[in-house]
């Protein structure tokens, strides 16, 4: 940090970075790792990812900030138990919010929004980031890594209920397009839980094809 | 006794936490480098969950759903607290695995050093807090039947960790291509293994 550190500018270079980084060389689902369970579990249709995907974005940029705001006040050793206690809490709001407005896709999503509490995306980013940075930071860090997360869910689930239902955001496309006359079906199995991990797979290796500094060493 | 066997039997293979519902991924991914690592984590998710699951279930039963504080006077029979579930829910795990952790600390040091960092983490893994909401939303009867749920999943979860790591143990003998190295090569063989693992699907119990 320079020295004129309060008057740096909202969007400055480095502040950029933290939008940026989380969506390639960073990316909280394919390189830090995080948030993988209901990664896989919800991406079956285009709609639940993308309330998902919503629903952490706005419980992690939140729960960063308010973190953020508290880091000086919070005793190391129960640090965790007040993580959670933010975070549920933000969870609970979002899940009122899901039931009263889109109570369909929140009965698709069942235990998945609760499970946001303990995603580990969330934990992960407030541990590593907010606890140590001021909030708007937190706030960008947060936006950044939700957004990059939803990407690869709504890439996932894209892929998912394209070849496996033949529809998208529950329009038929495949009907539509008229490929079922010429014989073509769809494949059942892109439904089914483990294929998601497959795709997710296939991410990854595309990815860590671009961009070589990904690679594990052994 | 037999509908507690059936739920053993079902959560371990049929509703197994990783391959059915890919919870607790993340620490599934982070510890299943070696076999003995995979062991203490998955000892210790099982302890957790076969002990907060039936602790959740009774304040489910007792305290949150509606009506259930008719135990303490008529006039609560109106009372519905199941929108507090997630906050109690993880207030009650965060709790257990301290207690836990306190436990293990005292009586078996050995094992305490052994699990090192996984221990609290595992307040934030996703199958101990998935295992109550899936209590809830399948509603058992009893207190019996949930804690078979618990155990059972618990040794799931186990099993599948084992599994992992005794093939991630020999895969550094073979020749994977190098962008699939590490992470992408192990959600592929998870993909596969779910797949084995849906041919119990079949079974009725």
């Amino acid at each position: 940090m320079e020295k004129n550190k309060s008057k740096e500018a909202l969007f400055s270079k480095k502040n950029r970075g933290l939008l940026k980084d989380p969506l390639n060389i960073n990316n909280p689902i394919t390189v830090q790792v995080l948030g993988i369970c209901s990664a896989l579990a919800i991406t079956v249709k285009l709609k639940p990812a993308i309330v998902m995907s919503l629903s952490v974005i706005v419980v992690m940029a939140l729960a960063n900030v308010i973190t953020s705001l508290m880091r000086n006040m919070i005793p190391n050793r129960i640090r965790i138990i007040v993580q959670l206690v933010v975070v549920a809490t933000l969870v609970i709001l979002v899940d009122q919010v899901l039931k009263a407005f889109v109570y369909d896709v929140s009965k698709q999503l069942s235990v998945f929004v609760g499970l946001i509490i303990t995603n580990c995306i969330i934990m992960g980013r407030i541990e590593a980031f907010s606890l140590g940075n001021p909030p708007w930071k937190s706030f960008l860090d947060g936006v950044g890594n939700g957004v990059s997360y939803g990407l690869i869910l709504i890439v996932v689930s894209f892929f998912r209920e394209l070849l496996g239902n033949g529809t998208l955001y529950d329009y038929p496309v495949v009907e539509k397009l008229g490929l079922y006359e010429l014989g073509y079906h769809n494949n059942g199995m892109m439904l089914l839980p483990p294929m998601a991990l497959i795709v997710v797979a296939l991410i990854i290796w595309w990815q860590r094809s671009k961009t070589p500094s990904l690679i594990e060493k052994d | 006794m037999q509908e507690l066997i059936n739920i053993f039997v079902k959560s371990i293979f049929i509703d197994n936490m990783i391959f059915a519902y890919f919870l607790g991924m993340c620490s599934y991914l982070a510890v299943s480098k070696t076999v003995k690592t995979g062991m203490g984590l998955g000892l210790a998710v099982t302890f957790v969950l076969t002990i907060t699951v039936p602790v959740n279930y009774l304040l489910q039963t007792r305290i949150l759903d509606k009506g259930a504080l008719t135990w303490l006077d008529a006039s609560f029979s109106e009372v519905d607290l199941s929108f507090l579930s997630f906050i109690m829910f993880i207030a009650v795990i965060a709790a257990m695995v301290q207690l836990v952790e306190m436990i293990v600390e005292k009586f078996a040091p050995a094992l305490y050093s052994a699990l090192g960092i996984f221990l609290p983490l595992i307040a934030v893994n996703c199958s101990i807090l998935g295992g109550s909401l899936f209590m809830q939303e399948r509603a058992y009867q009893t207190i019996g039947q949930a804690t078979a749920f618990g155990f059972g999943s618990g040794i799931g979860w186990l099993l599948a960790v084992l599994a992992i790591a005794a093939i991630r143990e020999r895969l550094k003998y073979s020749h994977v291509p190098p962008a699939l190295k590490g992470l992408g090569i192990t959600f592929i063989i998870t993909g596969l293994m779910g797949i084995a693992f849906m041919s119990f699907m079949g079974i009725k119990l």
